[in-house]
């Protein structure tokens, strides 16, 4: 089994504040990966500096046996990576047909096909075409947020919280959803602050905390260790 | 009958004036709606393109002239957004301001350079400079042509943002830089782009400015360009419909006013007008409205 991102070394500083700190860790091709973490560990940051939107201060990110560190995102994101953001960021004054199209921004090929496969995960969108984006309740546009990705035909999808500000049954919807894209082929690196949701759904698990990586595992023996239960879960440590 | 003869000119001459500062604010308009800048160097850059014919049409003929003109002005838009702005893409917003007024000060300084400071008589274009006559009120063709070419541009350029892949790319860059780039689009595309629309349309704003105008001075940039800043400021900045038909208004009441007899006041109505908005609709006519969900 390959890796499809390798990421070695990674500092990441926002204005001499050092938010990421030399981590190193790997997605396998086909899986589901999750990053976990409280507030401020630098999860986001790193997802940010592997699209480009930060410029990483050193480190290696690997993507395909290509560098993806110091290149622009248009270059970064057109080899087959995407980044659902966080807070969705649907564009509100475009339909939710137009925010589909613009997610295939790069593509020069039928999006018919992709279109459909997007409409058959979530008919929601499919009824809603024509409304604009903003209109659409928070779980809609993460559904949107994510079909938006999709329509690149992304080999690897990065998603920053997609939970964030979600009702529980939406929350449940967005993982099924999670694990029906992966089941289809697409690598999934997840970062989010629901570490019980995102263990489940993940083969493979870090966990962060000021800026490095302290733990890591499957997301099962991650669930089931006594620390993270401790810090994440909820969950008292067992005397 | 005789108050419609009395008072066509003046309408007329406001429609036309209308359309001229409309082609102009457009695009401040642009530029703000996706740089979140005013570009001050913009009424500049529309007196270079007057200047540009001055001295274009003693050495070639007019109609070589005019497109030369067109190519030179795009040009100079785009230069001016690579040298001045582009390098300062991620500093604060001030500093890019500052860097505006920067240009439009240089561009003043390089046509008193050129042109010594004595106002060049803009030459004559063949057609449109022509005397028509309008039920009775005698008027330059170009009176005529203005209107219908700046509405004939503006649904051109509608078109074009509706339905374009380059469009979309505005409309989205507009909203969301970070977004944007997710999905592919190159932002410095973008932003060339919208100078480059901008700037074209001022110099033909330009072309039917200066027909009916004396001659090109330095600083005549100065006032279409405020009047445009106003315009686009009044119908909502960053909105092209509200640009326009708030130019078309200002250039409207302008003549009326001059049409009343009060031409001393003509300018200070469309300050006044400036302040009265801002006080009371401070995002205009179809200003943005904020609909972000959290």
């Amino acid at each position: 089994m390959s890796n499809i991102l390798e990421v070695k070394n990674l500092n990441v500083s926002y204005g001499g504040i050092k938010a990421v700190k030399d981590i190193s860790f790997v997605v396998p091709k086909g899986e589901v990966v999750t990053l976990i973490g409280a507030n401020g560990a630098g999860k986001s940051s790193t997802l940010r500096s592997i699209v480009g939107l930060v410029k990483p201060e050193s480190g290696n990110i690997q993507f395909k046996e290509g560098e993806l560190a110091g290149l622009p995102t248009d270059q970064i994101v057109s080899r087959g990576i995407t980044l659902v953001p966080e807070g969705r960021r649907v564009f509100p004054d475009m339909t939710v047909l137009e925010n589909l199209k613009i997610g295939a921004y790069m593509r020069k090929d039928d999006l018919e096909e992709d279109l459909k496969w997007v409409h058959d995960l979530f008919p929601r969108l499919k009824e809603r075409s024509w409304q604009l984006a903003g209109t659409l309740s928070g779980g809609e546009q993460q559904m949107l947020a994510i079909g938006r990705a999709l329509m690149s035909k992304p080999e690897l999808i990065m998603m920053d919280e997609p939970s964030l500000g979600l009702a529980p049954i939406i929350v449940q919807g967005v993982f099924d959803i999670i694990r029906e894209i992966n089941k289809q082929g697409v690598t999934i690196l997840l970062v989010e602050q629901n570490a019980n949701m995102a263990l489940k759904a993940a083969n493979l698990g870090y966990v962060m905390e000021t800026g490095r990586i302290t733990m890591t595992g499957t997301g099962m023996e991650l669930l089931e260790n006594e620390e993270v239960k401790a810090a994440y879960l909820g969950k008292a440590k067992e005397k | 009958m005789d108050w419609i003869t009395k008072n066509l000119p003046y309408l007329m001459a406001g429609i036309s004036v209308g359309g001229q500062y409309a082609l102009i604010a457009i695009g401040y308009t642009m530029v703000y709606g996706i740089l979140r800048l005013i570009n001050f160097a913009h009424g500049d850059i529309f007196m270079v393109a007057g200047l540009v014919v001055v001295y274009a049409a003693t050495v070639m003929p007019i109609y070589i002239a005019i497109p030369l003109m067109i190519i030179v002005t795009v040009f100079l838009g785009f230069m001016v957004e690579r040298v001045a702005y582009k390098p300062l893409r991620s500093a604060p917003r001030m500093s890019i301001m500052i860097s505006a007024i920067g240009v439009s000060y240089l561009l003043q300084n390089l046509a008193l350079y050129v042109t010594g400071g004595l106002s060049q008589q803009y030459p004559a274009i063949p057609w449109i400079s022509d005397t028509v006559t309008v039920m009775g009120a005698t008027t330059k063709r170009v009176t005529l042509i203005t209107p219908i070419l700046t509405i004939v541009l503006v649904v051109g350029l509608v078109m074009l943002i509706k339905h374009t892949k380059i469009g979309m790319a505005m409309r989205a860059a507009s909203r969301d830089f970070e977004t944007s780039q997710l999905m592919g689009i190159k932002i410095n595309n973008v932003v060339s782009m919208t100078f480059i629309i901008g700037t074209f349309l001022a110099a033909i704003g330009s072309l039917l400015f200066f027909t009916n105008y004396t001659g090109v001075t330095p600083t005549v940039g100065a006032m279409p360009g405020l009047k445009a800043f106003v315009a686009a400021v009044f119908g909502g900045i960053g909105s092209i419909p509200g640009a326009v038909i708030g130019a078309f208004i200002i250039g409207i009441c302008e003549n009326i006013i001059k049409g009343l007899g009060w031409t001393t006041f003509s300018d200070a109505f469309t300050f006044a007008l400036l302040i009265v908005i801002l006080i009371a609709k401070p995002t205009g006519l179809f200003g943005e409205k904020s609909t972000d969900k959290v």
